[in-house]
């Protein structure tokens, strides 16, 4: 039974790390950068849910739309002031800025919002229980899976049938060839911010609701270990996003039950470099050779 | 006479810089200028130069993104203790006991160097970065739960609390969460120059050599360089030891510095720290981490006596934002290069 518990966590929690690690690897395809302060978004999701459910006394439905209201608006401005000046720079300067980006919205949610921790309501209460005393299912981890698969199957749809997504792929492909087609590629590269943003929106919204810590640094460990994901699934896939997340949530909570809370990281951190040997571009990466 | 090659007389300025400024700095101290707080930042920015100039050879001379160094650090520092403690008796003198923590330190480092350079210098780019992210992670994450202490039976290690019994009388060296405990501070602002001298002896000896110029070429560009005999695994794997061996050092003297010291000091933040160094003050540029560190250290520091403590990092995030933006944005480059003449041989970032 605590295997079933386990394997239950462990999926719910890897439904989370998915969900992040599409907005990691949707900006890496497209922008070719990692953006470090995609975690913090995270944050600035959960704490706009937190402070629409405490303060304001609305319904968690109106939360969660409102914090992924904030933050798609917020990923589009991160996106034109800090990185769209420096889409000719080398990629270590917009890493820097992202880092910069990241400081600065943990920095600016402490003095906001201040830096005791506080404690979120989940946005669903109660469990589903199978057998009573033994085995159940909290609605959170349901519903974040229930979440995980919906955003998978809207996202290739969206990126597969319509003109925008098609637009996304042709850019991730080679910029300077969609340009020369009409596309619109600055425009493109803020959609796809946006939506990043706003799936981090909801994975915080989740993620505090199944662990209910509230704290500006919230989202850094979680935006770290979901970009691992990413990288473990193949960065640039999304089909890769969602096994890699899958997969480290699955590893961190047996890892946890198993082996030791303590370790918990090094080793998920550990699968990730033996995969990165065996498989130098992810699970589902795709190998490109270098042509000279 | 023999003519002076640019570059070494290049680097004969930075030795000057750092015997210039230990020696104002010494008889500030002597003066009684310097407050107590600010010279307890000089043994750590001393640190945190090497840390920068070690990982400038990574990150600027190889052209790697390492985002792990903080993990050599840490590696250096609980290994540097631990020797500095086990020597207590063997070594009564405190400087010659530094010396050789210092050595162990950099032992450590270079080993870890080598078990993570070996399987992953073979990834390119943003994989090799994550890597060494991780490697920093796991690092931390074991120091995090380990336990080593010392009694008359020997040295116990051991990997939980039950398990670490020590006989009546040993002291317990690194307790797990707690870390590295009742630490005998040797570190000294001397120690630290000296320490800095001999990082830019070996870099710089490095980059100026055979074996530099071969790294410099696999940086601009691999395929080229293996085309003419170079081989890339033994130069990637030369640099990348090196930085590690001098992040070790750098750490045992951090370690030695404070009477305590926990693994989560040495996490993701602390690379990303010195990177940014390491980027402000210029890839490939020696003399730009050196100052980029002293500055960027000092300052947030000197920022907390002000009213405006609270907001001293938002104003570090906001101004390496701007640094950044600045820095790369065309207009601003196309004036600058009008007012000053372009600079010979400065490096590219690439």
């Amino acid at each position: 039974m605590s295997f079933l518990n386990n394997a239950i966590t462990g999926i719910s929690l890897g439904s989370i790390y998915a969900i992040i690690a599409l907005g990691y690897t949707m900006v890496y395809g497209i922008a070719k950068m990692l953006n470090f302060a995609h975690g913090d978004v995270i944050m600035v999701g959960a704490y706009v849910c937190f402070l629409a459910m405490g303060n304001a006394g609305l319904p968690s439905v109106v939360g969660v739309l409102l914090a992924v209201a904030v933050c798609t608006v917020l990923g589009i401005v991160i996106e034109r002031l800090a990185y769209k000046p420096l889409r000719a720079a080398p990629s270590l300067a917009v890493l820097i800025t992202a880092i910069g980006v990241s400081y600065l919205l943990q920095n600016s949610a402490q003095i906001l919002w201040g830096a005791a921790t506080k404690t979120f309501r989940p946005i669903v209460e109660g469990s589903l229980v199978l057998v009573p005393g033994q085995l159940s299912i909290s609605y959170v981890a349901i519903l974040s899976v229930v979440c995980c698969i919906v955003v998978m199957v809207a996202l290739s749809v969206f990126t597969g049938q319509t003109k925008m997504g098609k637009a996304m792929r042709a850019c991730s492909e080679d910029k300077a060839a969609a340009q020369l087609m009409g596309i619109d590629v600055d425009a493109t590269i803020s959609m796809t911010f946006a939506i990043g943003s706003a799936l981090a929106a909801i994975a915080g919204v989740l993620m505090c609701s199944a662990y209910p810590v509230l704290s500006p640094t919230t989202g850094s460990l979680p935006g770290i270990r979901a970009f691992t994901a990413a990288v473990f699934g193949g960065i640039g896939s999304v089909p890769g996003a969602l096994l890699g997340g899958i997969l480290l949530g699955v590893i961190e909570t047996f890892a946890k039950a198993y082996i030791s809370t303590d370790l918990s990281d090094a080793v998920v951190f550990a699968v990730l470099i033996i995969v990165l040997l065996v498989r130098p571009a992810g699970l589902l990466g795709k190998y490109v050779p270098e042509k000279v | 006479m023999k003519k002076i090659n640019k570059n070494s007389l290049n680097g004969f300025v930075n030795y000057g810089i750092i015997i210039a400024a230990f020696i104002v700095l010494q008889i500030l101290i002597g003066k009684g200028v310097l407050s107590n707080s600010l010279q307890s930042l000089l043994v750590p920015a001393c640190c945190y130069i090497v840390m920068a100039v070690s990982l400038n050879l990574t990150v600027g001379i190889l052209g790697e993104l390492s985002l792990g160094h903080g993990g050599f650090m840490s590696l250096g520092a609980f290994s540097g203790i631990v020797a500095s403690i086990l020597l207590q008796d063997l070594i009564p003198m405190a400087p010659v006991r530094l010396a050789v923590s210092m050595v162990v330190g950099a032992l450590a480092g270079a080993l870890g160097g080598v078990i993570v350079g070996v399987p992953v210098l073979r990834l390119q780019g943003d994989y090799l970065a994550i890597v060494t992210l991780a490697f920093g992670q796991i690092i931390k994450n074991i120091i995090m739960v380990l336990y080593v202490g010392v009694d008359e039976t020997g040295i116990h290690v051991a990997a939980s609390s039950d398990r670490f019994v020590l006989a009546p009388g040993g002291t317990a060296i690194i307790k797990g969460p707690m870390g590295a405990v009742g630490v005998a501070k040797l570190a000294s602002f001397t120690a630290g120059a000296i320490l800095i001298l001999i990082t830019l002896l070996v870099v710089q000896n490095l980059v100026n050599s055979r074996s530099g110029r071969a790294i410099m070429a696999l940086r601009d560009n691999r395929i080229a360089a293996e085309s003419v005999g170079i081989n890339v695994t033994k130069y990637k794997l030369m640099a990348f030891v090196t930085s590690a061996a001098l992040a070790g050092a750098a750490g045992a003297l951090f370690g030695l510095n404070y009477s305590s010291t926990v693994a989560s000091k040495f996490d993701f933040n602390t690379s990303i720290l010195v990177l940014v160094f390491v980027v402000l003050g210029g890839l490939g540029s020696i003399r730009g981490s050196i100052i980029a560190a002293a500055l960027l250290y000092v300052l947030p520091e000197l920022l907390r006596k002000f009213d405006i403590a609270e907001y001293r990092m938002l104003i570090y995030a906001i101004v390496l934002i701007l640094v950044m933006l600045a820095t790369n944005n065309d207009q601003l480059k196309s004036m600058l290069g009008r007012i000053i003449p372009k600079r010979k041989g400065a490096v590219s970032n690439g």
